[in-house]
């Protein structure tokens, strides 16, 4: 009897245990799983690990890149690569990157699983954190490649030929996408946001001219004025999850025009403090054109209440715009008057058919230099790749994206331009062709400060400030800089 | 004779017994193996790889309850056969604590154990040099912080209060009307609709255009149109549309009736029926000493129902403690309406603060005990899960 007793208790706890154990397994299979999906399907001659024989079994000649050789042979056929990147469903960026993939997905027979992620850095970071990763991830933020590299979620690319690399593109963002002078990611798509967007017949008829310094600009802000037709700026920066950041821009494009580089630098990396007065002069230029009387269409409440994506609408008014000129990266593009309604359900439209051209009825011209000293710099942003899963076809498509044949579909649609320098300038047309003009003329390269500060500041206390600081028409400057440099951690 | 029965009895039953247990074995076996299986699917990205993305969300959906429900129901049956061939009272004496076991390991493990974590984290992960609380210290000197909780006070004292004296009045009212549940529904209906739906929702209500534009929120179209006529009549000088959201303090009273419209409806709910349970004896013995409706109602019927109240109350109190979705979706926490739990989501997801996002969390969890406190012991003293 007795022993019965321990039997049946021993059967139990057994019993609790094994039920426990299938649940804990959940979490570990992922982890092991990937080794299965790298053997190709189809009888193709199996590549164990990502081993760098330098081999070219291809027909083609080499691209450099190991892996994207291998893939061209149609050595990874039939495996598949999850890939991550903040443009939204549905979006002009989403549908044109879907696009830009197509003829790698052709040539290597690889299925690549693009996922358009809304509220994608939560989205990320709680992916990742939960050991669900996708292969390769679009990062805007180079402080969050840091952070990933640090917590030791990132496949470090000293595997990819750096050579190559380093010599193809921009020398600046090769720098950008190290971590502790390792390799972590490869720049994609860059972006300038040094750009004001203006109505072209308008301006015409009123006979204003394209402004080419400070003083033009506020001259031909009054002169607007002074005629009656309207506030000259659109000017607004509500973004939903990331509020704030187009003021965030403004503010490091001036500071870029009125300080050295290295101010701007020590700027970045605390070294000086965040209200330094070099900033509190930039942040008083910004406020003459935000909060100087008529100056801004609705004034600072459209500024806090209006989505970035419609800033612009006024400019497309049926009678005429009611404001004149917006500064914005080249995106804003498809958001134009009755550009976003087409695009939505024309996604694959070319620019050329969207109801306002880019280039005919609105152009841009370059945000006006301030102080001759500091030249012409350029503010730009750029989005890198970063790879969480270590396999060779993954290898393979992140090399591809360093090459110009994944900048080559974006570019035919539109709205891209690539930090390679290997991308034949001849590929690009409106407006990426002025673009990259205007980044070689660049004195200066400025990546996105706020991208580059922790995120506290740089993602949470810049942005809330800039509200702030908008919400009480500038009164308070000093105020809300001094928060901010409270807030700074450390 | 009598011997050979007993012990011919004892053979039959121990040997149920083996085949009892050899069944338990088996289909603890077979679970087993099918969780492996079943599990090794669900972690599995590739599992479904060729099918369109819904239908193997619908496998995915599928396998999950096949093994929720089959799991559980194995490992009950499976654990009470073997605890059956234990002897009578180890039997009674245990099987209450099988049934219990795995809710008690669930509740441990995705309750306990969190919350003694966040505790832990928001003592240990703190700035370099920092002691114990440097967390706290930080967080009630920082004056985000105090406006966060000054915010959740202010919702702390409108919210519940405002709800519960709407639907109150509504379940008084609606008492005495023919279409009582067609009414009921109506203000029931909001209830139904998630917070972050409710947001958005109150966000295009809301919704801010400058003057001269078209007014695309209902609350600014109506107001500059009726503006329109005070105008007309020299009433007032000029209308202008109000950013509902942007402009401090009215921001935050216009989320605040977001939570109130969602929570009227349950006030509402609960309260008729707690009015229906008055006793007619006592309304109709008040009626004939000459009490007047509103007497009968605030002297009789409020007392009555006291206990509902104060469950409504506290209730509402802690969802509008925790609230968070209105106030994301809406403001991002921005113009000053940002809350703790706003808080605790940047510090956490965006900041990668650890430290502060535990300590607001920590500090919500002590704002909450004691209203669950008072919570409790009421139900308790109704005799509901006593």
């Amino acid at each position: 009897m007795k022993n019965r007793t321990w039997l049946a208790l021993l059967l139990v706890l057994g019993l609790v245990v094994a039920a426990c154990g299938g649940d804990g397994g959940e979490s570990t299979t992922t982890e092991g799983d990937p080794s299965a999906t790298t053997a190709p399907s189809e009888g193709e001659t199996p590549t164990t690990g990502g081993d760098d024989t330098g081999t070219t079994t291809g027909p083609g000649e080499s691209t450099g890149y190991d892996h994207l050789d291998q893939a061209l042979a149609g050595e990874f056929d039939g495996t598949t690569v999850e890939i991550w990147a903040q443009w939204l469903p549905e979006s002009v960026e989403a549908a044109n990157f879907t696009y830009t993939l197509e003829p790698f997905v052709e040539a290597t027979g690889i299925d690549v699983n693009f996922q358009p992620t809304p509220d994608y850095e939560t989205a990320l970071q709680v992916a990742v954190d939960g050991g669900n990763a996708p292969d390769l991830a679009q990062i805007a933020q180079p402080g969050k490649m840091h952070q990933y590299a640090d917590a030791g979620s990132l496949v470090a690319l000293d595997w990819l030929n750096a050579d190559k690399l380093g010599s193809d593109m921009v020398p600046a963002f090769f720098d950008l996408g190290h971590h502790n002078d390792t390799l972590y990611g490869v720049y994609y798509k860059s972006d300038v946001k040094s750009i004001v967007w203006y109505p072209i017949q308008a301006f015409a008829d009123n006979g204003y001219e394209v402004p080419t310094t400070w003083d033009e600009l506020v001259a031909l802000s009054d002169q607007i004025i002074a005629d009656g037709n309207g506030n000259p700026w659109c000017i607004s920066i509500e973004s939903q999850e990331a509020d704030g950041w187009v003021a965030t821009d403004w503010l490091e494009d001036i500071l870029l025009r009125t300080a050295p580089p290295e101010v701007y630098d020590q700027w970045i990396t605390h070294e000086i403090p965040f209200n330094h007065p070099e900033v509190l002069e930039a942040a008083d230029y910004m406020s003459d054109i935000w909060f100087a009387e008529d100056y801004a269409y609705g004034g600072s409440t459209y500024i806090n209440a209006t989505w970035i994506g419609e800033t612009q609408d006024p400019m497309f008014a049926e009678g005429g715009p009611d404001c004149w000129m917006q500064k914005q990266a080249a995106w804003i593009g498809g958001f134009w008057g009755a550009n976003r309604d087409f695009i939505a359900e024309n996604p694959d439209a070319s620019s050329d058919e969207w109801p306002n051209v880019p280039g005919e009825d609105v152009d841009f011209f370059y945000f006006p230099m301030i102080e001759e000293e500091f030249g012409t710099p350029v503010l730009g942003a750029a989005d890198m790749f970063v790879m969480f899963e270590d396999r060779p076809e993954v290898r393979a498509l992140l090399e591809w994206l360093a090459t110009p044949q994944a900048a080559e579909g974006w570019i035919e649609r539109g709205g891209f331009l690539s930090p390679l320098t290997t991308v034949p300038a001849d590929w690009y047309t409106y407006p990426n062709d002025g673009l990259s003009v205007m980044v070689q003329n660049a004195t200066t390269v400025g990546f996105d400060a706020s991208d580059l500060m922790p995120a506290t500041v740089g993602a949470g206390s810049f942005w809330s400030g800039m509200i702030d600081w908008v919400a009480a028409e500038g009164e308070n400057t000093e105020e809300v800089f001094q928060t901010i440099e409270d807030s700074w951690p450390g | 004779m009598q011997k050979e029965d007993e012990t011919d009895v004892h053979a039959t039953t121990s040997n149920q017994l083996g085949v009892k247990v050899v069944r338990a074995l088996l289909v603890a076996a077979a679970t087993f193996t099918a969780l492996w299986f079943g599990l090794g699917i669900l972690s599995d990205p590739t599992a479904f790889a060729g099918t369109p993305p819904y239908v193997s969300k619908v496998f995915q959906a599928l396998i999950a309850i096949v093994l929720g429900v089959a799991g559980i129901w194995t490992l009950f049956y499976a654990g009470n056969t073997l605890i059956e061939a234990l002897p009578d009272k180890a039997t009674e004496f245990l099987r209450p604590y099988l049934f219990v076991l795995p809710a008690v390991a669930v509740v441990g493990l995705y309750l306990i154990y969190p919350t003694v974590g966040t505790i832990a984290t928001s003592v240990t992960d703190v700035p370099e040099g920092g002691g114990f609380f440097s967390n706290y210290a930080d967080a009630f000197t920082n004056p985000e912080v105090i406006l966060n909780l000054r915010n959740n006070l202010i919702w702390l004292l409108i919210a519940p209060a405002v709800s519960v004296a709407i639907g109150l009045v509504f379940a008084g009212l609606v008492d005495r009307i023919r279409l009582e549940s067609l009414a009921k529904s109506f203000v029931f209906m909001p209830l139904a609709i998630s917070f972050v739906g409710a947001a958005v929702i109150w966000k295009f209500v809301y919704a801010w255009k400058p003057a001269g534009q078209d007014q695309i929120g209902i609350l600014n179209a109506l107001w500059v149109w009726a503006g329109g006529f005070l105008v007309d009549w020299g009433i007032l000088e000029d209308v202008e549309p109000i950013a509902w959201l942007q402009q401090i303090p009215l921001n935050t009273l216009a989320l605040i009736a977001i939570m109130i419209w969602l929570q009227v409806g349950f006030a509402m709910v609960i309260l008729s029926a707690a009015i229906k349970g008055v006793p007619s004896e006592l309304t109709e013995a008040a009626r004939i000493d000459g009490a007047s409706e509103r007497q009968i109602f605030f002297r009789i019927t409020i007392p009555t129902i006291k206990g509902s109240l104060l469950v409504v109350y506290t209730t509402i109190a802690i969802a509008v403690l925790k609230v968070f979705d209105i106030i994301f979706v809406t403001t991002g926490g921005n113009f000053d309406t940002s809350v703790v739990a706003v808080r605790m989501y940047q510090e956490m997801f965006r900041f990668r603060n650890f430290g502060q996002a535990t300590t607001m969390a920590v500090i919500l969890l002590v704002a909450v005990i004691p209203i669950m406190v008072v919570n409790i012991r009421n139900l308790r003293r109704q005799g509901i899960g006593a």
